[in-house]
């Protein structure tokens, strides 16, 4: 399917677009792209968590967020791990063509119970074709910040605010850290 | 044959409410509101056992004389509501759900163009149609 790399392409062009405009190079401006991207990524997501499939709206009901917070980190590992696989999966199915596998992300609670989850990619998709290893580790964060507003879309379609950043290590392993809001 | 179709949002305003111009509109108006309460009541009375029947299955809402109401909700907490007239023929189980597949299916198109932010009231021309295309069918 050509539409993996068309996304690629289109994500490239604009972050590079973000950063050739940028008039201040200091870390407010690079915020405000960031921020921006962010952005974009959020209302994409959005329109996403439309698409997802039914089924994962039928174990979150279980377990509405008035109920007790204590539990809260434990609870929610079901069903908010099935929603990220599944809306990973359609992303890593989209992004991914016939000669490569799609990415195995892994998540697993943090050991903070208030609603932390880290979903773990080791083959990033927008990341594979920089480098593999740890030499473009400063440039590697824009990359990410529409990947963030795009978790953080489909989780606020569902109903749960969250807050969501990402950290890269070594090329094209990234991780995401997910951070469900009590309201 | 639908009578009147209504999106409401999450925060239990409308979003776009379309009816047969024949007769006194107000009155669907009036039975898609009273039927909200009905939407409220399944969804924290089925939100304790599993729920996947829910979104599958639009449920009855509000059997009138003439009319039957019937409601939808989808992921995002937007709920459907269609009034429809038991005058022509029953329609089947059946035919409701693909209605409100096909409507579910509109709502997220509309959902994906990037001019349209979410919680503002629908204007898409294609979402009209699909809307209309249920009001005329006859089965």
């Amino acid at each position: 399917m050509a539409d993996a790399a068309l996304f690629e392409f289109l994500h490239t062009e604009m972050v590079a677009e973000l950063w050739a405009r940028a008039p201040d190079p200091s870390p407010g401006g690079q915020k405000t792209s960031l921020s921006v991207l962010e952005g974009m990524g959020f209302r994409v997501g959005q329109a996403l968590g439309e698409r997802l499939p039914r089924e994962t709206l039928a174990f979150r009901e279980e377990q509405p967020p008035k109920e007790v917070p204590a539990l809260g980190g434990r609870v929610l590992d079901c069903p908010l791990t099935l929603q990220i696989g599944d809306h990973w999966d359609q992303r890593g199915g989209a992004v991914g063509s016939c000669s490569r596998p799609p990415p195995h992300p892994q998540w697993y609670t943090a050991l903070c119970p208030q609603g932390t989850y880290i979903l773990q990619d080791n083959d990033f998709p927008l990341l594979v074709r920089m480098a593999a290893g740890p030499q473009y580790l400063e440039e590697a964060p824009k990359f990410l910040a529409f990947t963030c507003g795009l978790l953080r879309g489909t989780l606020s379609t569902l109903g749960i605010k969250s807050l969501v950043t990402a950290s890269v290590t070594t090329l094209p392993a990234c991780k995401f850290q997910v951070v469900i809001q009590r309201a | 044959m639908a009578v009147c179709i209504a999106v409401i949002a999450k925060e239990n305003y409308l979003l776009y409410i379309r009816s047969i111009p024949t007769e006194n509109e107000l009155k669907f108006h009036y039975m898609v509101h009273t039927s909200l309460n009905v939407v409220d009541e399944k969804i924290s009375a089925l939100g304790k056992a599993l729920v996947d029947q829910r979104e599958l299955s639009p449920s009855l809402l509000y059997p009138t004389e003439d009319h039957n109401v019937y409601g939808y909700v989808t992921n995002s907490k937007v709920e459907f509501v269609m009034v429809v007239d038991l005058s022509n023929k029953a329609l089947r189980v059946n035919e409701i759900c693909s209605m409100f597949r096909k409507l579910h299916n509109s709502y997220t198109d509309v959902m994906c163009n990037p001019f349209y932010n979410p919680g503002d009231c629908i204007h898409s021309r294609a979402f009209d149609s699909t809307v209309t295309s249920m009001m005329t069918q006859v089965c």
